[in-house]
């Protein structure tokens, strides 16, 4: 690969239908460009959950990817009511999620652990009333 | 096991473009959370699930699962179909709760895919 990938989508909140449409252009590109199914399949599990928490928590956003020589780089931004305490959003378990999000399927509290357990560098910032920023990282050779 | 051995084994309507009995299923896995299937299903298993969502075909295509299974009897919404269909993903409908339908497959020997994922 000469020039990094790089795919940008605008992800609406609560929409519970067309969710997940971007992960999944971005996992049909890493396959398409020849990517080592493992990583695909980490990368499709960190973008799908970072998605689903810009759908279900945070009103929408923007997911990216950068898809380079030697690794993959995932991000979400968002301006969505923030997360109070990083530390207890990382505990498996811990949810904020609707009745709504929870009768779709989601709200177990296990999305940003899966992020995190799928990644090779994981970073989260966030502010109250200003919004989330959250990077995960996959390197292709380790 | 195949998947046309699946559907006779529950009883199941088919709604795919496939031929079932060309589509291997390794092992299952029966859930209606799904970051837990996101965290826990190995690839190659069926999913069992209660909900008809789009968002559980969403989540079989972002792990490659072969199949998914309705339990129920629960009617799908018509996009969930679209978009299994879309994807070639076959879907089972089966009157079984997912008790039943678990014991079933179990008993005729269809393993369980259970697979924790890489420790954080
Ligand atoms: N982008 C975000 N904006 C605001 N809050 C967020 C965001 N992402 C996560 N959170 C908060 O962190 C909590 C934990 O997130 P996590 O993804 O681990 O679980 P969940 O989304 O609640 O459930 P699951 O991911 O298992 O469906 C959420 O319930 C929510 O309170
Ligand atoms: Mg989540």
């Amino acid at each position: 690969m000469a020039e990094p990938v790089s795919l940008e989508y605008k992800i609406e909140g609560n929409d519970y239908m067309v969710a997940g449409a971007a992960s999944n252009n971005i996992k049909n590109t890493l396959k398409m460009l020849g990517i080592e199914s493992d990583v695909c399949r980490r990368a499709a599990v960190v973008t799908y959950e970072a998605e689903m928490n810009l759908v279900i928590h945070a009103g929408g956003g923007i997911l990216k990817a950068l898809i380079s020589e030697d690794k993959i780089e995932l991000c979400t931004v968002d301006e969505g009511p923030g997360i109070p305490d990083i530390g207890k959003a990382m505990t498996e378990g811990y949810t904020t999620a609707s009745d709504h999000a929870r009768e779709m399927g989601f709200g177990a509290g296990m999305g940003l652990p899966n992020i995190k357990r799928n990644s090779d560098v994981f970073e989260i910032e966030s502010t109250p009333g200003v919004g989330t920023q959250l990077k995960s990282t996959i390197l292709f050779q380790k | 096991m195949n998947l046309k051995e699946i559907a006779e084994i529950l009883d199941a309507e088919a709604v795919s473009g496939a031929d079932l009995a060309t589509v291997d299923i390794p092992n299952a896995y029966a859930c209606d959370l799904m970051s837990d299937v996101l965290a826990f299903c190995p690839p190659g298993a069926l999913l069992l699930t209660g909900l008809t969502n789009v968002q559980i075909v969403r989540t079989a295509q972002m792990l490659d699962l072969p199949a998914v299974v309705f339990v129920r009897g629960k009617k799908p919404l018509e996009e969930t179909l679209a978009l299994a269909k879309e994807n070639g993903i076959p879907v089972l409908m089966t009157k079984l709760s997912l008790y039943e339908t678990c014991g079933k497959l179990f008993a005729k020997g269809l393993e369980p895919g259970y697979a924790p994922t890489k420790e954080a």
